[in-house]
């Protein structure tokens, strides 16, 4: 099977058989939620209860105060007990509204559209705003703001993002196995949204049920192409994406996808855009891979959104003996979470609790040998050997003439590295210390 | 589990590493390096095992001293201290005064290495320079090259030149009076079965090392490849006598230390340069110059001046070529 791929990038061992045979099950409705209301890039949602209101599932809690931010919605029933700053998995502390279950789990009702596909491109975005919808695979980029490119750029290719190339995480390969219908409805959403009549739907060729299934499902759709890919991180990030499936290249200092003329959404993000603009359905609840030696019992869970992940490890058998580290997100990019009284958010597709064997050091580090793997492997073509030295003695200014912001991050450097730095904390640090441009 | 929430490891990601190390990558070279050293003691006798080890001990033993007496991590075990002593004595004559390799290890490790700041921070391979000044502090010592006669007996060995001294001095004409024909002399090159460095022995043995190498990506072909290339072409145009592209490029690739200096010197991480492209530069330039000393300056060989000067100029490589970047934006169009 010949697979698209980009340059570069590395092949860590992929966990996946941890869940990945493993249904979605439903989580059990939690007795509280915390809803951050900052789950997505831009202006946090502005709260819309009070400390005692009664609120119904689904019943917006935060709306937008500007264009780049989405709503919040209630994810279970009950009454508004605190507003307050609580603990997110991004590590800070982000306004959140608590709701105590009346157990009742009632929804307000949802606005259906039986004929939804004779929808008009911008009644489709209104539905999408107004669920709250954004971008599932992890950057939680709002999705109607992604939808709606300025004018002067045209699109004319719309990718489904099914590659899930961080190990471990199953949540959308589980999903593209079970409901590849629903994703495909979904896909002819966004199309539809931004006027294009190409689709591609990439996925990395480990697992060959979802492509199979999701072939089935695009038959009697010319317009939509399964595409699979070669097993390797970061496949699913978008620029190489794009790059693997189009040949096109987002050009770097600050460049998009629509610059290339392309949209990529998660295969996730495509499920909650046909529920929303199907049903009504705000995105209160996703799948979350709970896995890792840590953790008894691996399992795919639909979790509301605001459950704790103490909860969902409860639900997961608990933590075994020697459970080290917990993981909100996969190994290669996720946030380290060092209270398990932290919630699942939309970005959270996994959460990974690594056992003591499996943990590597980052302080035990020495110096840059100059091996070159780094630059052998860097899906962006940079120098992060030398990002590392100039941050690690204080030069960020010159790292820019390095591309330093052209980094996104995505750790294939430090994986490879013998020495065992910290390349991402470098290059986050030198970021933080100087402008882009 | 109410015990174990604060006790949850905090670290930035990614929280998966690869296995490779520091320490792997330095004992896997030395390993790669055994067969050949092996067939020098055969070659070269009990002298060969005394002064390869000789510069193992002081070179491990020097880095421990110094870094014990500033007060600093002891790296001794990342199998580099090893590896560089091993080098330095594959760099060697077998007959030497006892304190010849030991002065050549504390120059190594010490000034070449520790002084400027460690692993990772010297600009010279520190073999090779610890060599370079033992030839210029004991010139004589230096080019006693012994007849590869010992078999292991420890018999003293005749003394006699190299093939390249050979070529530089007398002539072609010499040379194959020594060897005979020239697929005997080509054999005797590629089994090691003649006057040398330890390292400068067997060519087969060092390939099948260099090929490990390559084979478990602790090497990549751009620097062996365009330094040997370089070597042959320049050997082929300008290596004959009076006339071009009379020059035999054979004897030139399979002589002096080309093969180890090629394959496991150029190739050292921290002194040559870190960018793919501009270690196919570095390899040219290595040839080039190896083959400017050879054809026309004063010594034989000059595989170790050659990677020594290139080894100044790495830096300024990796300023100038960068890896191709994704999206690279031409100009600005705003």
């Amino acid at each position: 099977m010949k697979t698209a791929t980009f340059e570069r990038g590395v092949h860590p061992n992929d966990f996946k058989e941890l869940t990945a045979s493993k249904p979605v099950q439903q989580a059990r409705i939690p007795k509280r939620v915390v809803i951050p209301l900052s789950q997505h890039i831009g202006a946090p949602a502005k709260v819309e209860v009070t400390i005692g209101d009664e609120v119904k599932r689904n019943q917006v809690i935060g709306s937008p105060p500007g264009f780049v931010s989405a709503p919040v919605h209630a994810s279970i029933s009950g009454k508004v007990v605190a507003i307050s700053e609580f603990l997110h998995p991004s590590g800070r502390m982000v306004t959140s509204v608590v709701i105590e279950s009346d157990e009742k789990d009632e929804s307000i009702t949802l606005k259906e559209n039986p004929d939804f596909m004779k929808l008009s491109a911008d009644e489709i975005k209104t539905c999408i705003k107004e669920a709250g919808i954004v971008g599932l695979g992890g950057a939680t980029f709002p999705t109607n703001v992604k939808l709606s490119p300025p004018k002067e750029k045209t699109i004319d290719t719309v990718i489904l993002n099914g590659a899930e190339c961080e190990p471990y995480l199953t949540a959308d390969h589980r999903l593209m196995v079970e409901r590849p219908q629903d994703i495909v409805a979904g896909l002819k959403l966004i199309m539809k949204s931004v006027g294009v009549n190409k689709g591609f739907i990439g996925i990395e060729k480990n697992k060959p049920d979802a492509i199979e299934a999701m072939k089935k499902a695009a038959a009697n759709e010319p317009g939509i192409e399964v595409s699979p890919l070669t097993v390797k991180y970061p496949q699913g990030a978008e620029k190489m994406l794009i790059k693997a499936l189009t040949g096109r290249e987002v050009p770097g200092k600050g460049g998009l996808p629509m610059d290339v003329g392309a949209v990529v959404q998660n295969v996730g993000t495509a499920l909650a855009i046909y529920e929303a603009v199907r049903f009504g359905k705000p995105l209160t609840e996703r799948v979350v891979t709970v896995t890792g030696k840590g953790v008894k019992e691996p399992k795919n869970l639909m979790v509301r959104i605001g459950t704790l992940v103490s909860e969902l490890i409860e639900e997961c058998g608990g933590l075994t003996e020697n459970a080290a580290k917990v993981i909100s997100g996969g190994p290669m990019m996720g946030f380290a979470q060092w209270s398990l009284d932290v919630p699942v958010i939309k970005g959270t597709s996994g959460i990974l609790v690594q056992s003591e064997d499996e943990f590597v050091s980052s302080e035990e580090y020495s110096a840059c040998i100059r091996c070159g793997r780094c630059i052998d492997v860097c899906p962006m073509g940079l120098n992060p050997s030398m990002l590392s030295i100039l941050s690690e003695k204080g030069h960020y200014e010159d790292a820019k003439a390095y591309n330093l912001f052209d980094c996104f991050e995505c750790g294939s450097c430090a994986f490879v590295c013998p020495s065992k730095r910290p390349m991402v904390q470098f290059v986050r640090l030198a970021k933080s210390q100087t402008k882009p441009g | 589990m109410e015990a174990k929430r604060d006790q949850f490891i905090v670290s930035v990601s990614p929280h998966v590493r690869d296995e490779e190390s520091v320490r792997h990558i330095m004992w896997s070279v030395s390993a790669a390096l055994f067969p050949a050293l092996l067939a020098s003691f055969w070659f070269f006798g009990p002298k060969a095992i005394f002064v390869t080890a000789l510069c193992i001990i002081s070179s491990v033993l020097s880095e421990y001293i110094f870094q014990k007496a500033l007060n600093r991590k002891i790296t001794i075990n990342d199998g580099s201290a090893f590896l560089t002593g091993l080098l330095l004595g594959m760099n060697l004559p077998p007959s030497l005064p006892f304190y010849v390799p030991i002065v050549g290890s504390v120059m190594a490790v010490v000034i070449v290495k520790q002084l400027f700041g460690g692993l990772g921070y010297n600009i010279f391979n520190p073999a090779l320079l610890g060599r370079a000044f033992l030839l210029i502090t004991w010139p004589k010592a230096m080019t006693i090259w012994s007849a590869p006669t010992a078999k292991l007996t420890g018999l003293d060995a005749v003394t006699t030149a190299t093939p390249l001294g050979i070529l530089k001095e007398e002539g072609v004409g010499k040379l194959m009076e020594e060897f005979g024909t020239k697929s005997d002399l080509y054999m005797s090159l590629l089994t090691g079965e003649r006057a040398g460095s330890l390292g400068e022995t067997s060519a087969i043995l060092l390939l099948l090392g260099a090929a490990y190498l390559l084979y478990k990506k602790y090497i990549t072909w751009h620097i062996p490849l365009s330094f040997l290339a370089t070597v042959g072409v320049l050997a082929w145009v300008f290596g004959g006598k009076g006339t071009l592209f009379t020059g035999d490029p054979v004897v030139h690739l399979l002589s002096g230390g080309l093969i180890l200096g090629a394959f496991f010197m150029a190739t050292d991480y921290v002194t040559c340069p870190t960018i793919r492209k501009g270690q196919i530069i570095f390899g040219i330039g290595c040839g080039a110059l190896t083959m400017l000393i050879r054809l026309k300056g004063g010594f034989p060989e000059g595989v170790m001046f050659a990677i020594l000067l290139m080894n100044c100029f790495a830096p300024l490589i990796d300023r100038g070529v960068k890896p191709d970047l994704f999206g690279a934006v031409k100009e600005k169009k705003k």
